[in-house]
Parts: C-alpha cells; structure tokens; sequence
C-alpha cells in the first residue's frame, strides 16, 4: 500500500518537474501535486532503527527495499549472491559521480531480510575487525617493521594529525566516518585515524574478505549493521573502504571513497600507480603517499563539511558580474602557449575560470577536478610561500597525464585570493609566472583585489521569505546551452545552524533527502520531509535540482509560496550567483592536446620515474 | 662589471657601491635538495623573510626570491625550495637543473636524511655539476643538540672529501642561516658571477613597485659584508 503511495508520488512529481518560469510559477504546480498527494504521500523512512532518529515520521514505513536489498547475511554462505551484489560495470562517463550504479536487484533477497539479518552481518564484520585489532596489540610491538618508515612518520610532528592516535581505544572506534585504502596484496596505505602500520591487521581482514568474495567471482560491495555502513571499493590494485556511522546511503559514501581515489591519482596518476603494482605487488605505496597524508584528510573533513562534493557541483563566489567580467577579460589577456586553465580563488571558493578553446573542445572541466584543486590549495599552506610550480592530475580529465600548475596567491600576507594557472607544458614556469605579473598588474590598475576583499556569501534573509532557513539550488546548465562547469548555490549557513554540530546535523538531513531522490531502486521527485526541528522540501526536476530548509511550523501552503519566490528570485540574480558563460582563450596554435591525447603522449607523459624507484 | 653603467629600468632599486658608482643585479638560480621535513622550506622563509613560520609538506617546488647586496654588486637569489617527498623525485630534475648554487639539507637529528642528502649529492655530481654548481651541505636543526644523529666532524668529512662547503645551522632559531647565503653570496658570485656568461643580468619587470616583497631589508643584514 505504502508502495503504491510512493509510485503515485513519483508520478506526480514526472508531472511537475516543469521548468520555472515567470508566467507559469513552478510554485503553483507544486501546490498542485502537493495537495492531489495529501498527508501520507512522502512519508519519511527510517532506514535503521537506531534511536537517533532525526525525523518525526508522517508515516512510519517498514524498511524499504532499496535498503533491504542491500541487507545481506554474511554467515550465509559467503560465495552467493545473498552477501554481495554483482557489480555491473561501473558507467566510467565522465559524470562519475552520478553514476547510477545499476545494482541487480536481486528478487530473492528483496524484502526478506530482517533486522536480525542485519545485525547479525554487521556483528560479524565487528567482530573480525575486534579481532583483528586485538592482534594489533601484539604486532604493536613486534612489528616494527621498517625503521625508515618509522622514522617519516616521526619526522615531523607538525605534519602529524590523527596519525598517532590510539587504535585499540574506545574513541578510535566512536568516530563517525573511517576511510581506509590498502592495496590489493593487502598493505596498508592510508587510514583516516591511527596509523596504518598499527592497522595493518585490520586492513589485512578487510582485504581477506574482499578476497574471499572474489574468489567467488563476485565483488563485495557492501556490508551493513545496525550502527556502521562498510562499503567497498575497488579501483585498479587500490581498494578503498569506509565504516561509517553517518546515516549516509552507500552510494554517496562510494562517490567519497571515489573522491579519495581521485585524489590519489591526482597525485600520483592512474597509470603510474597500475604499472608500479604491476612490478611489484606488495609495493608499499606510502612511499610515494608519504606527506600527502593531510591531503587526504583535508579531502575527508570537506566532503563531512562541503555540500559541494554531495552535489558534485561547484561553488563560485557571488560576484556582480561586472566585476566576474573584467577578472576573466584579465585571466583572458594574460596568455602564454600550452596555458590551458587559468582559475582565480577567494576564500576557496571560485571567482572566475577562463579555459583554453582547443583543449577542451569535446570535454568540460568536471567539478570533482575542481573540488581536488580547491582541497590541495585549502590543505596547504605551503602555498602561502612564494610561487609554486607543480605536477598535478586532473583524473576525471585524463588520469593519466599531469598539468603542471602555477599557485600563487596575489595577497599576502592574507592570503585570500588564489591563482592557479595550468599549463601541459612542464618547461613553462617562466612564462606562466609572468602572466601572474601580468594579471597582478592589471588587477592592481582596476583596484580588483580590494572589490574582492568587499565580496561575501550572501544571506537567506536577501531572499525575502521569512520561514526559508536555508537552500541549495543547483541548475542543470545555465545557460542552455553551454556546456560547462555543473554550478550550484547556497547562502551562507546561519542561525540556527551556526554551531559545528548544527551544521552538520542540516547537512545529514540534506545527505538522507539527497539519498532518498537518488535512490538507485526508487528515485523520487519530490520529498517533503517533517522533521523534528526543521522541515526540508527536496524538489528535482529536469532543470534543477533543489533542498530546502524551513522553520518546522511552517505549512506545505508557505513552503510552496517560498519556493516560488526562491526561485523567482535566484532566477533575478542568476549572473551574480553564477559564472554565467565561461570565457574562453586560444594559447595553442597547433593544439596538441597532450594533457589529453593518443596513447604515445601519456606514455611519455607518465614515464615519471616512479619505476625506478622499485 | 661595476664599471658598466647599469640599467636599472625601474629605477627604485638604483644602488650605489661605496664609491658612489651604480651597482648591478645579478640572477643567482638556487635550489634546496633534501628529504621531507628537513626544513628546506623553513630555511627558505628565514632566507626571504627572516621569520620562523610552521610549514606543511612542499607540493612541488616553491619559487622565492631574495636580493642580497654585496658592496660591488646585488644578486638576485631565485630559490627553488625542491618537495621532499620521493613522489616528486621524478620531477626534481626540472627545478636543479642549471643552477648556480645547490643546498644538500639534512637533518642532525636523523641520520637517515644525511644518507639520503648524499644520493642527491650523487644524482646531482651525474648530470649538473660540471663545476659551475657551488655545493652546500647543510646539517640543519642545529638546534636539536641532544638528538644529534650525524656529528660535525661527519658532515664536515664528507664535505671535504667531495669539495663542498659545510655548515650548521637552525631554520628555528635563524643561527647560521643570514650567514650561509652570504657566504653562498660570496661564492657565486666569484666562481661564476664574473665569468664571461656566467650570471645573467636581472631585468626589472616595468611594475617595480609590485616587487618589493624582494628587496626586504637586507641592506641591513648583509651589505656591509664585502669580499
Ligand atoms: N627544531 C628544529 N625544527 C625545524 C628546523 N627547521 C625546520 N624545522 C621543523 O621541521 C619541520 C619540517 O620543516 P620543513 O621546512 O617544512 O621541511 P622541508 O624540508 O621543507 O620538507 P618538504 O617540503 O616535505 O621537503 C617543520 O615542523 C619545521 O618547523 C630547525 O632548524 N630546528
Ligand atoms: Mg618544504
């Protein structure tokens, strides 16, 4: 019954997803299907019972059964399809973090599990991982492996952060969000908290299991208990793996470790790192991770913090777009050969991209690209010293080939206004530094960095609706038809959510209402969701997808009378809220597209010497 | 090369030696080479800023430039503060080559770091010394007494046995530091800096004033030491 309720609703909201316009509020439409769907159309799910329930149900539903399908005994016999998913080939479009992972659902397990189900799998992965780290104890001590290692790891303290941390004590095991990489012979490589030699163990079962379930020609996916999500991943010889108590769905916490992935290979590039297990399969890559480690961690706290990675959308500064023109007509003047991205930063967020026409002719910068850039520069304040030239991946652009990238900041000693110049040419410091000289010049003539300085996020109050709280808004191409640069916007976040806890608590909400309209098995369009003190509308149509936050007294009339005016009213400051039409420049006569190109040209490009390394 | 009358297009950085005769920048290209967390980059801020600053692992390389004046001339130092890490082994190449003046930095503290200053000795005597590269070994963390790994006598032996000059010093504390580039000042400059293509001249870009993040107070500091 409950599940004819949820189709109707998903017929609804295919009839509503209208694009907003002026004439035809979408607000009207969506007061339409709000009213035809009545009390019980978006009932709210609480996919585990564990108490913290964050939601006040309008409708209390049984689990549904994009969870139950996933809800997999482990005791059952390992090799069957009960405990993992067949893993179609995952979609290696360049939207990788959308993709829609086509799981088999499978119609045996369907509905059948129960919480016991549940809870026993998730005990039994505890238990192995309790196990693994009572064993940890004793290789505490003996298994001082490799004294060199020990040795970088002490180096620096000031480079240290949840390195040294107890991982046989009780606050090791509380935290939210564990990420581990190993490599596919099972050593260690990175461990969010604690360090990955005193895990080894640890990583040593986890790799056992992922293993075990290969050798059945299957591929682990995930395991659920009552209080943690572990979810797998595998890329080349690296395999990535999250326990998380975050009420997140698996697959946004997939899309993270792809994030972790990427990050990686941003690094180190993806081919480098098969050809070096490819040599050697039990290379220890913390070698070549070694002081990346704070890189990582970055990346993890900002996808805890950052709606951008949940939405794989960027962030750009609101800028009038008076202001947005004349940094990118300086971006566009200052151009030297094989300059293929030019990319000016406020306060980590972007002020204005100008690309390079040739080089990005049949592709657009991805925003996962982006986000690594944002999170390499935020991680380090190397940068604040002097001009840095780099190596560095972009992997949803090619993960194979480095740019080089120019990072100066334009403002120190503050700090606060980035450029980062990409060149595919590795000789070219020289003339990339002298087109920051240029760009600093012209920004100094037309007093840019101070009309920088003046520019903040805006507030929900500009708005005008006084239950809206807070929103997302992320439009599907503006303007139509450009290709480029997937955007989003939000205000700042304010009271009530001005505390860490409360803002992270908005955000879970906005990860659940985000899970429950990507649902693999039952997508929706609309989820109007009470809960206890707050009230969320999620709202996807084919030109936008967007969240909302209001008070909790507010009634289904208001938020549909808000929305019409948010979005009338996002509609009016579009070009300052957006980077409405990237610019564009020529700096390749005779493009070559190395950083893109045939088989030969990454050969070359990847030849960085790792190998010799082994 | 103080007789040539200088050009000096910006024209606020006009200097004149002691005889009142205008004075000429030279480029010096420098490089720092060592493992992670030697303090290079700590070493590099004392050099351009005299200051202590907590760092974070070098992505890359970081480009600095400094200005020390000599009586009879001023060089440009562009330093090029190398990543330790090994991921960016590959890369280093790019940033050595064709420098005037090299720091092997290692840390006293872990003997580990001088064994791995020396496979970058080794790497660099293969392709680009050829004599026109003045070579520092620099035991940094001088501070670091009571952990000391690698002794005085150790860094000073290795040094001679393969003609490089040594020194001590601590990035923390800023001992050695001023005198170590004015020391590299002094070599450069009289190994290669009066040679016939030697140093290249410094040509100010025409926004002088953009640069004066170079030109710190150095007069101060360093100019009053001469040959
Ligand atoms: N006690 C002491 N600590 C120092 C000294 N110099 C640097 N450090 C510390 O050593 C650590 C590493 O310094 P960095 O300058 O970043 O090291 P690095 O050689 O640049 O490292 P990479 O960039 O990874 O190659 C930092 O915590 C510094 O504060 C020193 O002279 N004495
Ligand atoms: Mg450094």
């Amino acid at each position: 019954m409950e599940r004819d309720n949820h189709q109707e609703g998903e017929a609804q909201g295919v009839k509503i997803s209208d694009p907003p316009s002026v004439n035809n509020p979408p607000g009207d439409n969506l007061a339409t299907s709000l009213s035809l769907l009545g009390n019980h159309m978006f009932p709210d799910v609480a996919e585990r019972n564990d108490g913290a329930s964050i939601s006040k149900e309008e409708t209390p539903v049984s689990l549904c059964s994009d969870v139950t399908a996933e809800q997999q005994s482990l005791d059952a016999e390992l090799h069957s399809n009960q405990v993992t998913k067949l893993e179609t080939e995952e979609t290696e479009n360049s939207e990788c973090f959308n993709d829609v992972c086509t799981q088999q659902s499978d119609g045996g397990s369907e509905g059948a599990a129960t919480d016991n189900d549940q809870s026993d799998s998730g005990e039994f992965v505890v238990t192995m991982l309790a196990k693994a780290k009572l064993e940890e104890q004793g290789i505490g001590v003996k298994g001082r492996s490799s004294p060199l290692l020990e040795a970088g790891t002490q180096e620096s303290p000031a480079f240290m952060s949840h390195r040294d941390e107890d991982v046989t004590a009780e606050s090791w095991r509380q935290h939210r969000k564990h990420v581990f990489v190993l490599s596919e012979a099972g050593k260690p490589i990175y461990s969010r908290y604690g360090s990955e030699e005193a895990l080894s163990s640890t990583m040593g079962v986890m790799m056992a299991l992922v293993s075990f379930v290969q050798s059945g020609d299957n591929i682990i996916r995930s395991v659920y208990s009552e209080e943690h999500t572990v979810v797998f991943l595998q890329k080349g010889p690296l395999v990535l793996v999250c326990v998380s108590s975050s009420r997140q769905s698996e697959r946004q916490l997939r899309g993270e470790l792809l994030y972790v992935y990427y990050q990686i290979i941003s690094m180190l590039t993806q081919a480098s790192i098969s050809r070096i297990f490819e040599h050697k399969k039990n290379y220890d890559l913390r070698r070549l991770l070694a002081g990346s480690e704070k890189i990582l961690d970055g990346l993890l706290n900002l996808v805890d913090s950052d709606p951008s990675f949940l939405l794989a959308a960027v962030h750009c500064l609101p800028l009038a777009s008076s202001l947005r023109d004349s940094l990118s007509q300086i971006l566009q003047k200052a151009i030297t050969p094989n300059l293929v991205f030019s990319i000016l930063i406020a306060n980590n967020q972007l002020l204005t991209i100008v690309q390079e026409k040739t080089v990005i002719e049949d592709t657009r910068l991805e925003p996962a690209d982006v986000h690594l850039l944002l999170n390499l520069i935020g991680a380090s304040s190397a940068f604040q010293a002097g001009e840095i030239w780099t190596p560095i991946c972009l992997p949803l652009f090619n993960p194979d080939c480095y740019f080089y990238a120019y990072i100066s900041y334009l403002d120190p000693p503050e700090c606060t206004v980035c450029l980062l110049l990409l060149s595919t040419d590795k000789e070219a410091f020289y003339a990339v530094a002298e087109c920051k000289r240029k760009i600093e010049e012209a920004m100094v003539a037309q007093n840019s960095l101070s009309l920088i300085a003046k520019v903040q996020s805006y507030s929900v109050s500009q708005v005008g609706v006084s239950d809206l709280r807070h929103f997302m808004y992320k439009p599907f191409d503006v303007p139509d038809n450009y290709r480029q640069l997937t955007q989003f916007t939000s205000p700042e976040m304010e009271a009530p959510y001005s505390s860490e806890e409360e803002k992270m608590r908005l955000l879970d909400l906005y990860r659940y209402m985000h899970s429950r309209i990507h649902s693999t098995s039952r997508p929706l369009k609309l989820i109007y969701h009470v809960a206890e003190r707050e009230t969320l509308l999620a709202w996807v149509t084919s030109k936008f997808e967007l969240y909302t936050c209001f008070s909790p007294l507010v009634t289904k009339a208001c938020a549909i009378t808000a929305i019409t005016k948010l979005l009338r009213w996002i509609k009016k400051e579009e070009d300052r809220l957006f980077i409405r039409y990237p610019p564009k420049y020529s700096t390749t006569p005779n493009p070559s597209k190395s950083s893109r190109g045939g088989k030969s040209d990454q050969q070359d490009a990847t030849d960085n010497g790792f190998l010799s390394l082994l | 090369m103080g007789e040539n009358l200088p050009r000096v297009p910006g024209g606020a950085r006009l200097r004149c030696d002691t005889l009142g005769r205008p004075v000429q920048t030279l480029r010096v290209k420098m490089v720092l080479l060592g493992g992670s967390g030697v303090g290079k980059s700590t070493l590099a801020q004392r050099f351009v800023k005299d200051e202590f600053r907590m760092t974070t692992p070098t992505v890359g390389c970081a480009y600095l430039t400094r200005v020390v004046h000599l009586s009879n001339v001023s060089l440009r130092f562009e330093i090029w503060d190398t990543a330790g890490q090994e991921k960016y082994h590959s890369v280093t190449p790019l940033y050595y080559r064709g420098a005037h003046a090299a720091l092997l930095v290692y840390d006293i503290s872990k003997r580990e770091t001088f064994i791995r200053a020396q496979v970058w000795l080794k790497e660099l005597e293969k392709h680009y010394i050829e004599g026109s590269t003045v070579v520092w070994l620099v035991g940094n963390k001088g501070d670091l007494e009571e952990d000391r790994q690698v002794s005085v006598q150790e860094g000073q032996g290795l040094a001679n046995d393969r003609g490089l000059f040594f020194i001590e010093t601590s990035a923390l504390s800023g001992d050695q530091v001023s005198n170590l580039l004015i020391d590299v000042a002094h070599r450069v400059y009289e190994c290669t800096g009066a040679q016939q293509g030697g140093l290249s001249e410094w040509q100010e870009a025409p926004l002088g004033d953009l640069h004066h993040r170079d030109t710190s107070s150095l007069m101060t500091s360093c100019c009053k030491v001469g040959p």
